[in-house]
């Protein structure tokens, strides 16, 4: 349990069958079957994959690839239905593709450590922090004082660790559990650490602290990590090694950059061209090289076209009242004398961290939330002094897409329902035109018709999120509003919905109010960017301005957090 | 928290007033003369009549007859019933009976219950788990009664190992049988969401990380499956308790336990509106005060409810 010996192999990938140390991990033709009620179904198969002592070597795949799935195999934490059917796992010259509960039991925590993919629902929220790090030395033999379990703590960057560790997981914010969850993870300095999208469900900014951590820690104790991402442009930040899995192989595997500049398989090219966090390090390196940029950017505004605006917000506030004790409540300003405007055809990014007040604006603007003072006007009139009536109209106008394409659609609604029922809502048309125009809407964002009578549970991710753009377009409105439209989307998913917005843009003359944490989406989408930092904002102007010349610390820092900032890219990868 | 008890308290103040006033109510607009039950076949004079209507204030119109009886309540005077004796005295007899047997009851539905709960939910479609499963079915089926019986006459009467009926001391060897009559369908509910739970938390994402930090498989079920799955089974055993205290009425009945479920179906009878009231209304202080205690419990298995 002391730290390895070895050093220096990090830095210098080791390729296979040389005669280096040898592999810490090795999966030998790997494949993982899962049987479900229609029989068997094979998640992975002939998974090849080394990772060499203090190596980092990435997965990247989208969802479903097995990328996940292969690497909890090598833990021994497949779920219930799943198995290995053939191959083999290799962990330090151990095969333990059929160890003893036993065997796998001790090897966890001690040798193979991991990190999960989400920080809110990692840890039990029943139990302290400081517990739940104690058990897990207690459990690997070592010494779990309080002293012991706040030095974990604070190896992992928690400030205050020995009081924190008295604290429960729902004190603790996102990026401060995922540092918990490090904390464990490393606790028994294990010699792999296993990190299965270890900070996709944080801010950039916090994302970005916690990986530099990781990597530090790691490198210290020269522990080898197997990173699990969906992004190729972080795997290729922080991994000697890439391995891109689609549809349970392996397709492409070598060194990082190697892979980026010059990926093989159709399938990674596909990656590297949609990758927004590498798309966007693309248009700098393009800029940088005074290459037009045109046909990587958003479209423009169309020139000469007179700024009217169709949305004007100013000083818009609102404060919450917080409930305390006895009875009094404290002010808590989430939105703080906020002004944008937004051009007729333009898009307008509002870019935040959680909690930036971001959403908010975004209710206050649809309407479904009240301001607390300030004016948006709509077409210059003040929407916050709409009459019933009024606001019924004003909503035909402005339609929202939100986030999660799982919970907005109504899971007893027919696709075709769904649809229809904003125009019945309105008393748009009869019956029948209205069923026309959901086959035109269908047509519009590429869905096929015959999908009108089927159930959002059937549809894909990227098949409901163009559901719910149908949806909002259904009404003709002049401004949509879309709140984190595409970051539950997987890359290329995220890549399709947003040519499918810029086209919907250019075709009908749509506004958009694109509410994100994504930097590296702004850059592809936006022509305006206001930049939100806890409730206030600090920074705005055209896109070009905020990312070349971003003013504020802020919003640099923001920046500099896309994954993959530090990549140089030739501007011609594509 | 001290300001929480305090005003989850004093919410029992209206609770009371509304619960009294519409028991109250129902009781005084019973079809009927009261005397009539009080005097038997046989019949009164005109005069006692009139005596005891005076005495019960059967004379007066219900506002005045509402208020002198809270009036009676807050001098911890609850009156007499309609044969004579101090209710609270009659209260004070029977009660400890019904605790008694409420309190088994819930031990043995929560112990066996949450038991046979865990391991079917870990179980999940194995024979333990559809057997168990297809036992709690009947149990929550067939009416209590008929489980009541059934059970009085095969063990009590064939088998002969416990008495069919219980005695005036109702001691706690008598009392078994009752209780596991009564503890019986909330049992088959106990296990079931005990099941369903830990079926929900097995699959939680913390209890994989759990295992992944190294902890044995006991160790997972125990401290991160079973604590958690615990919370929604909690609350329903709390809200039996509240429930069984008073709704023992079947189960006293068949084995003819001298408790407040029988005390209070004879009076209500023999139309003798003053027992029905005050029987009512302290189960319904009961009930209250056990869902106080089931909320306390409640924040104190999940640390992320906070009373202020």
């Amino acid at each position: 349990m002391s730290h390895t010996t070895h050093t220096g192999t990090r830095g210098h990938a080791a390729a296979d069958g040389t005669d280096g140390p040898r592999p810490l991990l090795e999966l030998r033709d790997l494949a993982i079957t899962f049987s479900t009620s229609n029989g068997d179904v094979p998640a992975v198969r002939n998974a090849h994959l080394t990772v060499m002592p203090g190596e980092t070597v990435a997965i990247v795949g989208e969802s479903g690839s097995g990328k996940s799935t292969t690497a909890l195999a090598a833990i021994g934490l497949l779920p219930a239905n799943g198995r290995v059917s053939n191959g083999s796992i290799i962990f330090d010259g151990e095969d333990i593709t059929h160890a003893s509960e036993k065997r796998i039991v001790a090897l966890r925590g001690s040798s193979i450590g991991m990190v999960p993919q989400d920080p809110m629902s990692n840890l039990n929220p029943v139990w302290k922090i400081g517990f739940q790090v104690r058990e897990t030395l207690k459990a690997n033999g070592l010494p779990s004082g309080p002293q012991d379990v706040a030095k974990v703590l604070a190896e992992a960057g928690l400030p205050d660790a020995a009081s924190r560790a008295n604290q429960y997981p729902h004190e603790f914010s996102g990026g401060m559990r995922q540092r918990a969850l490090i904390a464990i993870g490393l606790s028994c300095r294990p010699r792999l650490l296993i990190a299965d999208e270890p900070t996709s469900a944080l801010d950039v900014t916090v994302q970005r602290q916690i990986l530099d951590h990781l990597d530090t820690m790691t490198e210290e104790l020269g522990t080898a990590v197997l990173l699990i991402t969906h992004d190729l442009g972080l795997a290729a930040e922080r991994a000697h090694k890439v391995i891109v899995m689609y549809k349970g192989q392996v397709v492409e595997a070598g060194p990082a950059l190697e892979l980026l500049t010059n990926p093989r398989h159709p399938y990674t090219q596909k990656l590297v061209a949609s990758a927004p966090s590498i798309a966007s390090r693309r248009i700098e390196s393009a800029k940088k090289a005074g290459i037009a940029t045109d046909d990587l950017l958003a479209p423009a505004a169309p020139a000469g076209a007179v700024m009217d605006r169709v949305i004007e917000v100013e000083d818009l506030t609102k404060v919450f009242k917080i409930r305390g004790n006895w009875g009094k409540s404290t002010d808590f300003t989430a939105v703080d004398k906020v002004s944008f405007s937004i051009a007729r055809g333009t898009t307008t990014a509002v870019v935040g961290e959680s909690g930036s007040g971001k959403s908010t604006v975004a209710k206050m603007v649809l309407g479904l939330e009240g301001a607390t003072s300030g004016s948006i006007r709509f077409d210059g009139v003040d929407i916050t002094t709409l009459g019933r009536k009024e606001m019924f109209d004003f909503r035909r106008r402005v339609q929202p897409i939100f986030q999660d394409p799982y919970g907005s659609l109504d899971p007893m609604y027919n696709i075709y329902r769904t649809i229809e029922e904003p125009l019945r809502v309105h008393g748009v048309g009869n019956a029948k035109s209205r069923e026309k125009k959901v086959r035109e809407l269908l047509d519009q964002v590429a869905l096929p018709s015959a999908m009108m009578q089927r159930f959002p549970n059937e549809l894909s991710g990227g098949q409901r999120q163009r559901v719910a753009i149908a949806r909002a377009l259904a009404l003709d409105p002049e401004v949509v509003i879309c709140d984190e439209a595409v970051s539950a989307l997987d890359v290329l998913v995220q890549a399709q919905i947003l040519t499918l917005l810029a086209d919907l843009q250019s075709e009908l003359g749509l506004s958009y109010l694109f509410i994100t944490h994504d930097l590296a989406v702004v850059r592809q989408i936006a022509d305006h960017v206001a930049v939100m930092e806890k409730g206030r904002l600090v920074e705005q102007g055209t896109t070009d301005e905020v990312f070349d010349n971003p003013r504020t610390a802020y919003t640099q820092a923001l920046l500099a957090a896309i994954p993959g900032a530090g990549l140089v890219l030739p501007p011609e990868v594509a | 928290m001290v300001w929480y008890i305090v005003r989850r308290v004093l919410q029992l103040v209206p609770v009371f007033l509304g619960a009294t006033l519409l028991v109250y109510f129902l009781v005084f607009s019973l079809p009927g003369d009261a005397t009539a039950a009080i005097c038997g076949e046989r019949g009164c004079t005109p005069a006692v009549v009139a005596g005891l209507r005076e005495q019960y204030n059967l004379d007066q119109p219900f506002w005045i007859q509402y208020l002198l009886y809270l009036k009676g309540v807050l001098t911890f005077d609850l009156g007499v019933n309609f044969s004579g004796r101090p209710i609270a005295t009659i209260i004070a007899e029977v009660f400890p009976t019904t605790a008694k047997l409420a309190i088994m009851a819930l031990v043995i539905e929560a112990v066996f219950g949450i038991v046979f709960g865990l391991i079917a939910g870990l179980r999940k479609g194995r024979l333990f788990d559809s057997s168990v499963l297809v036992v709690s079915l009947i149990v929550i089926a067939v009416p209590i009664f008929v489980l009541g019986f059934l059970m009085q006459f095969l063990i009590g009467v064939k088998l002969q190992w416990t008495n069919p009926t219980v005695s005036g001391d109702a001691t706690v060897t008598e009392l078994l049988l009752p209780a596991v009559v009564l503890g019986l369908v909330s049992f088959a509910y106990v296990l079931r969401l005990t099941r369903t739970s830990v079926i929900e938390n097995v699959n939680a994402d913390y209890v994989r990380t759990a295992t992944a930090k190294g902890l044995s498989r006991r160790r997972v079920v125990v401290v991160h499956v079973l604590r958690n799955s615990l919370i929604p089974v909690v609350t329903f055993l709390g809200a039996d308790l509240g429930a069984l205290m008073g709704g023992a009425i079947v189960t006293e009945g068949i084995f003819n336990v001298n408790g407040v479920g029988n005390t209070l179906y004879r009076a209500v009878l023999n139309g003798d509106g003053p027992m029905v009231v005050s029987i009512v209304t302290f189960l319904i202080l009961i009930f209250c005060l056990a869902n106080l205690l089931v909320d306390l419990l409640y924040a104190w298995l999940d640390p992320r409810i906070r009373y202020a």
